[in-house]
């Protein structure tokens, strides 16, 4: 009997021929990741353990990306930073994306793949819930905490249940105003937001070959100075994959093609991070926990009302109700493609209330001025428009510090391109947060009420 | 591993997610750093609108102004406790407090990790709608081994599933005691490795 790509990549790992979902198992971990808001607690629980002067199992496998609160006058956050900085100095780490220096990159999900630390077949961990975001590269991916980091960091291994798979197939044409996140906000609202609670996720169908249409004019744009080019499809299936922890899910996975395989050496070349991956793929007879198939050509613009990103409807079941506030930005929707996206519904118009734009990454906001519509820069284009643009990293997704740029610090009425609406997440905690695409934030911040993108869309 | 857990227990809903546990602004402060354990404490909870704090009735704080504990051992909640971020300081807050055991219908998986793995609770499951039946200020008495938790206010007694998998790593006190006993980790931390 076969076995789910999911299986396959554990199996791998833990130098097993295979795995049976419900097995635990221990396995090799490739990469290990970690920011300023776990990566204190993580270095606690290493040094504790495994004594003051001990080093992590492989220098070349532990990332460090700070990004969450970095914008903040804040002195405990900077005191955070300060921890990562010595302990990158003391292990001598490679990949310590450092705050103010001309590495510094913003939202780890987005750096990660940008320098080159996202491979096929590979596992990678992370001190944050979005590690799953990676799965879009055909790689074992998930969020852990401070202890279980804390013991990667010492021997280079995790223990792991091994998955049963939910198959999602996305199957027709995603119209142009489709994103991914429309997607994901109705396969959350159709499993809802346990629905997928120690299961993995996979990815399938035509559609996943199509998705990005809406920037697809971008494609190969270069967006840094390394000549590196813009990738709209595998900017969407990041945010497929971004938001299965939305639906309780242990990982997201999308199987790795030719266009996987030419982002991923393009990365790996350009940041000299190279190493060799091998690929993997679902077997033909996998064994799937259930199957569901999902028509993307009949689906409409899709929004999650608070406080629950499974608590979808679709745009026009909600089109009129007032807002205060628009935000673009996070892991989720702070990317290329969605800076993109919200600029085509922009362009030409002004924002009725406070609408926030922060790129994932600094590669990001430096693209904003390399990258044209109609002539006019989406950095021109946004400020046109009345947007507010912050500096790149995590920003108000998750409310953070009370000095933190788009922060819900009164109970308003928000729309987001982030990923969570439960109460407080932004910020105060009688807010009321509506996730939605980039190009239905933007919309509705033209109207200053939820509004169907395809009315704005030239 | 405390066997029998008696105390008054704090009642939630379905979905109470890890920024409702210990909102966003106070994950500045560092949990290997014993003073600032502290204060996940004082926060522990405090994301819970008002009006669902505290079931049936609401407004009922976790942790009382200016303290560091909770009066509350035990938290009973509905499907899916723990969802949203990995943050570890979720079950750290809790633990801070003074919780000894969570009783919910579902657990987010690595809420349910960490709790386990760094032995900072005992995160229990039911098949019963606890949260719908017990009141916050009740007291309730967990017998871990017999699988039953009794409510000695109301006198009704209700099914607890077994620990299963986890018992071991949480009797050990954690994912580390557990692999030193197993021999994957060295007993004491070795200081001459640099």
């Amino acid at each position: 009997m076969g076995q789910t790509l999911t299986e396959k990549i554990l199996a791998r790992a833990a130098g097993k021929a295979r795995t049976e979902p419900g097995e635990n198992i221990w396995v090799n971990v490739d990469v290990l990741m970690t920011h300023d808001v776990c990566g204190p607690g993580t270095i606690g629980v290493f040094k504790q353990h495994f004594g003051p002067t001990a080093r992590v199992w492989d220098r070349d496998r532990v990332v460090i990306i700070p990004d969450h609160y970095i914008f903040t006058k804040d002195e405990k956050a900077r005191r955070n930073i300060e921890i990562l900085r010595e302990f990158a100095r003391e292990q001598q780490l490679p990949y310590f994306y450092d705050v103010g220096t001309e590495r510094y990159k913003g939202v780890c999900h987005i750096a990660l793949p940008e320098e080159g630390h996202t491979r096929p077949g590979e596992v990678l961990l992370g001190t944050d819930s979005h590690t799953c975001t990676a799965g879009a590269f055909g790689e074992f991916a998930t969020g852990v905490g401070n202890t279980d980091a804390g013991f990667v960091l010492g021997t280079g291994k995790i223990w792991l249940k091994v998955p049963p798979t939910l198959c999602f197939v996305y199957e027709g044409n995603p119209p142009p105003w489709i994103t991914a996140k429309d997607l994901i906000l109705a396969t959350i609202g159709l499993i809802g937001c346990d629905g997928a609670t120690y299961k993995a996720m996979e990815f399938r169908g035509d559609a996943l070959a199509q998705l990005g249409a809406i920037a697809a004019d971008f494609a190969g744009t270069a967006v840094n100075e390394r000549g590196v080019r813009f990738n709209p499809l595998i900017e969407e299936r990041m945010t497929l994959c971004n938001m299965v922890i939305e639906a309780g899910g242990k990982n997201g996975v999308i199987e790795p093609d030719d266009v996987t395989i030419e982002f991923v050496e393009e990365r790996m070349k350009a940041a000299g991070t190279y190493r060799p991956y091998e690929p993997l793929k679902s077997d033909k007879d996998a064994t799937y926990e259930a199957v569901y198939t999902i028509r993307v050509d009949e689906l409409e613009p899709v929004v999650a009302r608070p406080h629950s990103p499974d608590n979808t409807a679709a745009v026009s079941e909600l089109a009129g109700e007032p807002l205060d506030r628009a935000y673009i930005g996070s892991c989720t929707g702070g990317k290329l493609f969605d800076m993109i996206a919200a600029a085509r519904i922009l362009a030409g118009h002004t924002v009725k209330i406070d609408t926030y734009v922060v790129p994932a990454t600094s590669e990001i906001l430096q693209a904003l001025d390399r990258v044209r519509l109609n002539g006019k820069t989406l950095r021109q284009v946004f400020e046109d428009a009345g947007c507010i643009i912050g500096p790149p990293s995590c920003g108000a997704c998750l409310g953070g510090p009370l000095d933190t740029l788009g922060r819900l610090n009164e109970p308003l009425r928000c729309i987001s391109s982030t990923n969570r609406n439960f109460p407080g997440r932004m910020g105060h905690k009688e807010a009321q947060v509506f996730l939605a695409s980039p190009l239905t934030v933007a919309a509705s911040a033209v109207r200053g009420a939820i509004t169907d993108p395809r009315e704005l869309l030239p | 591993m405390e066997t029998r857990i008696r105390s008054l227990a704090y009642v939630l809903g379905d979905n109470i997610d890890t920024d409702q546990i210990i909102p966003a602004r106070y994950l500045v402060y560092n949990p290997a750093d014993p003073e600032e354990y502290r204060m996940f404490g004082r926060y522990a909870l405090s994301g819970v609108p008002t009006e669902r704090a505290g079931l049936p009735d609401g407004r009922i704080p976790f942790v009382r102004d200016g303290e560091y504990t909770s009066d509350y051992q035990v938290v009973i909640a509905g499907k899916n406790f723990g969802c949203g971020s990995s943050r570890e300081h979720a079950p750290i807050a809790l633990n801070a407090a003074g919780v000894k055991a969570v009783v919910a219908n579902s657990y987010a998986r690595i809420f349910f990790r960490n709790a386990v793995n760094g032995g900072y609770l005992i995160p229990l499951e039911t098949a019963e709608r606890l949260c719908e039946e017990v009141r916050t200020g009740d007291v309730v008495e967990i017998d871990i081994d017999g699988c039953l938790l009794t409510n000695i206010t109301t006198g009704k007694q209700y099914r607890l599933r077994p620990l299963g998998d986890v018992r071991p790593i949480i009797a050990a006190g954690g994912i580390f005691n557990y692999a030193r006993q197993a021999g994957l980790v060295p007993n004491q931390p070795d200081s001459s490795s640099a």
